[in-house]
């Protein structure tokens, strides 16, 4: 296979590694080292893509990521179709297949090229002017049409089948790029010994410094210094190639993509396609150079028209030579080097067209010196060529010079795109005509074109004594000017990929658009993927140019991320599948159960039996709890120890009712309110001892609830002695209602006697051998006792109530036998609009001040048409009623109740339906609602709006049960029962990898501690492990370890059982306040040890954690992911990760995900699902 | 990401922290007035600047603390424990 355009030496691509490829189904080959652009290049192939909006046909115009052009899609196989990439930035790999994009049937007969006929109908604001009515057709017709013409690469449809990975970073040094300014800042870095970041876009470090040869530093070939250079960096530097700085965000967070796996023909399974960095810098140094912008001349944008240094750089680091016969357009020196540096690799260069006066520097010298036919003051009037370029005309009028292609140079901009995202102040250079940012930037980003000032200048970034390097072979040349502004024309491109010209730009000056800000938006101009890295300084030019004010008072725009475009798989990195969120399950496992998500658990729905369905489950489970017994696992309920002198008087503040009266070993029902008097959540508050209160809250709210109480705690009544601790998981609940709950449950509790605890009671005792705290608490009206156990012991003590024939239900039936009841769920009858009054909850405000009390006598909160909650039973028996469905009245019963009228023909609403169940008890569907003045509606009839009109209803008090007191009493006789024996629980096992290992830590004891200073003294005597003052550090001995966790909160880890350590604590503070609490079961601890330990960590935790900054003995909460943790670094190497028990499995995978790069063996994963 | 310092553990990621709303507001007695009341439930500053706020480091070391932002810029001029000046 030949490459007729390939040089006969020279390059940095392998010529002894032949690469297969195709393109739209043509085979080619190329060289390991080759871009696809390279190599199609070496192929003669020069028509690459149609462009966006006329369907021009288009090559390719740049080396770098800067391409406007030459974009095409890679096909990899089934879901890895990634459309729009440049050709420029593919790597070539044995086998790849690319295609063209934006055409049909094929990229030589483009029928949408008819477009660039209608050009003159399509002018800026097109969209906006011609598709505007009906506004029925934009939809349906408009909008498909225009999106099929003008769109680029297609969506892939498959699920995308990749990893992706995230890694938080820190340093105190990012350097963004790896050219020559960009190395010498990292060598000059390295000096410091700071933590030093060097990335860099391409796949080699080195810049403009690969495309140079026949330059010397120091006495090295230039390609050959940046070897040397990162020989010396490796092990100092994390040197990232393939990496892209996409993003600065606040607080200098720097968004990268490094590319890891693109540019193999074969990934392995388990290598990450892409890791997102999000790197946290103390200081950013930009040496992102330079972008050579086009000449904006009619016709610049045919294909064999590119830019000078491309031209350089596809000669020297691919071997490529960009034609056979070219002409150089230019307005400064630079091109001249190419058209030497061509002339000698013995491409014909038919003419220099320089729109300067002759100069003479050293540049020029050297391209006249060779006899290349100069043309100054001039440029290009227009080019001819369908597929390639094959002539170009002179503005003189009269000199046509045929070429197949033509080189352009209009100066250098220097890239800040990332300094402009920083809002950083960039400032206008008179001189260059170009924007330079103020600070920060070393090199051509800070437009400094001269490579040994480049090299001082970057060595010295970090206030280091500059060093001087011996560069010899690079030619003298006059600098830049400024651009110019060009005579509008239709065929005179300035942004090429959004096809934007002169003439457009000119239009929407004629329309009156001044601001840059409006032009952009107005015609497009620097809004595609390429960010206008080509043709934002020329718009603002042309613009400058129109409205005959400077470049520097027309302004620039605001560059915004990303810099080029960032996959949605690297975005998304981990967070996907299993991953995308924890699915916290309850310590109980309920095979065969229907699963509903209930906040962020996993609950059981309803248990069905073979062949049975959801509602006949559902009814079977109710009818079990009104007539036998049933259970319901209740442990995802939230739990907060409410302990202090003063926990009484905090609770009759936080939740309706005066718990200071409330008696140790009583429960109460309690409602919270938040500050406007609205319902915010509900649970059972229950006094264990004078100074020790456990209260429930519902399962969404309990994280809402402990930060409202926290909240309240710290900042409104922080003189009262008192501490919150969630024990959510450290308890386990099985919930027993129904008429023999008290009878089986007498089988297996030797210690408490049933038969006499009262209703809203609790007492601690035993189930088998398992200590408890029992509740006889109801939310069906049955006989009801939760039961509060160990976790561990939660999965036998279910079984072995199902064995007793005890039935389980689900949240389906639980729902259900409340609403029956008329019992409130919060989320269903309350919005946050809700009074206790409206749900007849009024009867729980006593005496005392709680919060939102007051606003209750707020005039809105007393009107006597407010929503009350009410039953609604539908005439027909059989109808079970839309939840959420308005209740109407008909336009004849209007009572005025219900506010203004808004049409007299029309039905009205009076509310909405709240709950609505089928009662297998009552036999029939009921409801309950909120009303207008819903409790003067009972008796009277009211119609539901349904898909088929009105359902009569008629509205009731809202309980459909009466009082079950008249039911037996049950007479449990007292023994002793075994429990199933406790099955083993195995440990996940990790895979091996030696460089990080993961494994789940035995059970050991773990106390909270909440405790002033006196007490946290006490405490720590007694214990033998002082508690730390220092925030986020443990004190460690051989047995034991005390963690800062807060200001007043510790967490003590010990061998011995936790009542026994409990004890000795309590016995410590004496008449000090202090909470101490047993954790033990909340959470387990995985260890994570091994030299990439922290790396795995920190791909899920953003948490600084160089020994530096997290040294040994450093404890924190945090988060991994999506998860609450505590971390703490036992020894380098080593960290310990205390995760919530339900979040376990979580963390896990996220660690085993993380660690799975290291993992040797071929992995079949079943992830990414 | 924004970057915090908790006047207890030092700077750490936005994630960590949840919004407290407005600081320095003064919960009237009960004996206060409606229009006393409605103002404190529903009336809040919306500068274009520098704004009085509190910020909890939920999942750190659970303390609210204050914290002035500017509210165009997103930066943090200072942090301070709850009672400290």
């Amino acid at each position: 296979m030949m490459q007729p355009f390939r040089a006969a030496e020279g390059g940095r691509i392998d010529r002894s590694h032949r690469v297969r490829f195709s393109f739209d189904g043509q085979a080619y080959s190329g060289y390991a080292g080759d871009t696809l652009a390279s190599a199609l290049l070496a192929n003669d192939v020069c028509l690459i893509g149609r462009s966006f909006k006329y369907h021009r046909p288009r090559g390719i115009m740049s080396a770098g990521s800067e391409e406007p052009n030459a974009l095409v899609t890679i096909d990899r196989g089934a879901g890895r179709i990634t459309p729009n990439l440049r050709a420029t930035s593919v790597e070539l790999y044995d086998g790849l297949k690319a295609c063209s994009q934006n055409r049909f049937p094929s990229l030589r007969f483009d029928i949408g090229a008819l477009a660039g006929l209608a050009a003159p109908l399509l002018p800026p604001g097109f969209i906006y002017k011609s598709f505007m009515w009906p506004p029925s057709f934009w939809k349906r017709l408009y909008e498909p049409a225009i999106r099929r013409t003008a769109g680029l690469g297609r969506t892939p449809a498959e699920a995308d089948p990749d990893r992706y990975l995230n890694q938080y970073a820190h340093c105190d040094i990012l350097i963004i790029g790896g050219g020559a300014a960009g190395l010498a800042a990292a060598l000059g870095a390295s000096a410091t010994g700071a933590r030093v970041i060097l990335c860099d876009e391409q796949a080699e470090l080195g810049g403009g410094l690969l495309d140079e040869p026949n330059v010397t530093i120091d006495g090295w070939p230039a390609p050959d210094w940046v070897r040397e250079a990162i020989g010396t960096l490796n092990g100092s530097v994390t040197l990232l190639p393939r990496t892209t700085a996409f993003g600065w965000y606040p607080n200098t967070m720097i968004g990268l993509t490094e590319r890891l796996t693109d540019h193999l023909g074969e990934p392995g399974s388990q290598r990450p396609r892409e890791r997102l960095w999000q790197v946290r810098a103390e200081r950013v140094v930009l040496a992102t150079g330079a972008i050579e912008r086009p000449l904006v001349f009619p016709g610049n944008d045919r294909p064999g028209i590119m830019l000078a240094g491309a031209a350089r750089t596809y000669l020297h680091r691919y071997g490529v030579k960009v034609g056979k016969r070219v002409v150089i357009a230019t307005a400064g020196d630079s091109a001249y080097r190419a058209a030497t540096d061509l002339h000698m690799a013995g491409v014909a260069i038919a003419g220099i067209v320089d729109r300067r006066p002759a100069g003479d520097s050293e540049a020029i010298q050297s391209a006249r010196a060779l006899g290349i036919p100069i043309h100054n003051g001039m440029t290009i009037s227009s080019t001819e060529g369908r597929n390639r370029v094959h002539s170009a005309k002179l503005s003189n009028g009269t000199d046509i010079i045929p070429c197949d292609t033509i080189l352009m140079s209009g100066g250098w901009t220097p890239s800040v795109h990332l300094f402009s995202q920083s809002r950083g102040a960039l400032v206008f250079d008179a001189a260059s005509g170009t924007y330079l940012p103020s600070q920060d930037a070393v090199g051509a980003c800070a437009g400094v074109f001269d490579l040994s000032t480049s090299l001082r200048d970057g060595t010295a970034a970090f206030g280091g004594e500059p060093r001087s390097f011996a560069v010899l072979g690079v030619p003298a040349m006059a600098p830049s000017e400024p651009p110019v502004a060009t005579v509008p024309h239709r065929g005179a491109f300035v942004d090429f990929q959004n096809d934007v010209t002169t003439k457009d730009l000119a239009i929407a000056a004629d329309e009156g658009f001044v601001s840059i800000e409006h032009v952009k938006r107005y015609t497009t101009t620097g809004m595609a993927t390429d960010q206008g890295k080509t043709s934002n300084l020329n718009a603002l030019t042309a613009i400058a140019g129109l409205t005959g004010q400077g470049i520097e008072h027309t302004g620039l725009t605001t560059f915004r991320p990303p810099y080029t475009p960032v996959t949605f798989g690297a975005l998304a990195g981990p967070v996907r599948g299993d991953l995308f969120a924890p699915i916290r399950l309850p310590p109980i496992a309920t095979p065969g159960a229907e699963q509903e998500d209930a906040g962020t658990w996993k609950r059981a729905r309803c248990f069905p039996n073979a062949k049975e369905t959801i509602a006949a489950a559902v009814a079977r489970e109710c009818l079990a709890v009104r007539n036998d017994a049933g259970m319901l696992d209740a442990s995802t309920l939230g739990k907060i120890a409410v302990e202090g002198p003063d926990a009484a008087a905090f609770l009759s503040r936080i939740y309706t009712g005066d718990f200071t009266k409330l008696e140790p070993g009583q429960c109460r029902y309690a409602v919270m309110l938040g500050e406007d008097g609205f319902i915010r959540d509900d649970g059972i508050v229950a006094r264990l001892a004078p100074d020790r209160f456990h209260v429930t809250t519902t399962t969404g709210g309990a994280a809402f609830v402990l930060h409202h109480m926290e909240d309240y705690r710290q900042t409104e009544f922080f003189a009262m002695r008192v501490w919150l601790t969630s024990v959510t998981e450290q308890w386990a609940v099985i919930a027993i209602q129904g008429p023999r709950a008290a009878e089986v449950l007498a089988l297996f509790i030797p210690d408490i006697d049933l038969g006499t605890m009262p209703h809203m009671a609790v007492r601690a005792g035993h189930i088998g051998d398992v200590p408890i705290q029992l509740f006889r608490v109801s939310f069906t009206g049955e006989t009801g006792f939760e039961v509060n156990l160990p976790p561990d012991h939660a999965q036998r003590v279910w079984d072995t109530l199902r064995q007793r024939d005890v039935t389980p239900f689900g949240t389906d039936a639980m729902h259900v036998l409340c609403a029956e009841k008329g019992y409130i769920v919060i989320g269903q009858e309350t919005d946050g609009t809700v009074t206790p009054d409206d749900v007849g909850l009024g009867w729980t405000i006593r005496g005392t001040d709680c919060i939102g009390k007051r606003s209750l006598s707020l005039p809105d909160l007393k009107r006597h048409d407010r929503k009350q909650l009410v039953g609604l039973l539908p005439a027909d028996p059989a109808v079970v009623l839309e939840e959420g469905a308005q209740v109407t009245v008909a336009p004849s019963a209007r009572d005025g109740l219900s506010g203004p009228s808004v049409g007299a023909r029309n039905a009205q609403s009076v509310g909405h339906v709240t709950s609505s169940y089928r009662s297998p008890t009552l036999n029939r569907g009921f409801a309950l609602a909120l009303l207008a003045a819903g409790r003067s509606r009972i008796g009277t009839q009211l119609s539901v709006a349904g898909p088929d009109g009105g359902i009569p209803v008629t509205v009731t008090a809202p309980v459909f049960l009466e009082k079950t007191a008249d039911r037996p009493k049950p007479s449990p006789r007292r023994t002793q029962e075994p429990l199933l024996p406790l099955a083993d629980q195995p440990a996940p096992v990790a895979r091996p990898c030696d460089s990080v290992q993961l494994a789940t830590l035995a059970p050991i004891t773990r106390l909270s501690i909440r405790a002033g200073p006196a007490a946290g003294t006490a405490i720590g005597l007694a214990l033998g492990v002082l508690l730390p003052t220092v925030p986020c550090r443990s004190v460690m001995t051989p047995n034991r370890a005390a963690l800062w966790l807060g200001p007043d909160e510790w967490l003590i880890v010990a061998p011995e059982s936790a009542s026994e350590l409990a004890a000795l604590a309590r016995k410590a503070v004496g008449d000090h306040p202090a909470s101490i609490i047993d954790v033990s079961h909340r959470s387990q601890t995985l260890e994570i040890a091994g030299p990439r330990a922290a790396w795995c960590l920190n791909a899920f935790c953003a948490l600084d954690l160089d020994l530096t900054a997290f040294p040994v003995g450093m404890c924190t909460r945090t988060l991994l992911g999506a998860a609450e943790i505590v971390l703490w670094r036992i020894v380098a190497e080593v960290f310990h990760v205390d995760v919530a028990r339900s979040l376990m499995p979580y963390v896990r995978a996220c660690l085993e995900e993380a660690r799975l790069e290291f993992v040797d063996v071929e992995v079949v994963s079943s992830r990414p699902k | 990401m924004l970057l915090i310092p908790c006047p207890w553990c030092g700077p750490r990621p936005e994630n960590e922290f949840r919004y407290g709303g407005q600081a320095n507001l003064t919960r009237p007695a009960a004996s206060a007035d409606d229009a006393a009341r409605g103002a404190y439930l529903y009336l809040r500053d919306n500068p274009r600047g520098q704004h009085q706020e509190r910020w909890r480091h939920r999942h750190g070391c659970g303390r609210f603390f204050n914290c002035v932002r500017d509210t165009v810029t997103d930066r943090i001029a200072s942090t301070s424990k709850i009672g400290s000046p």
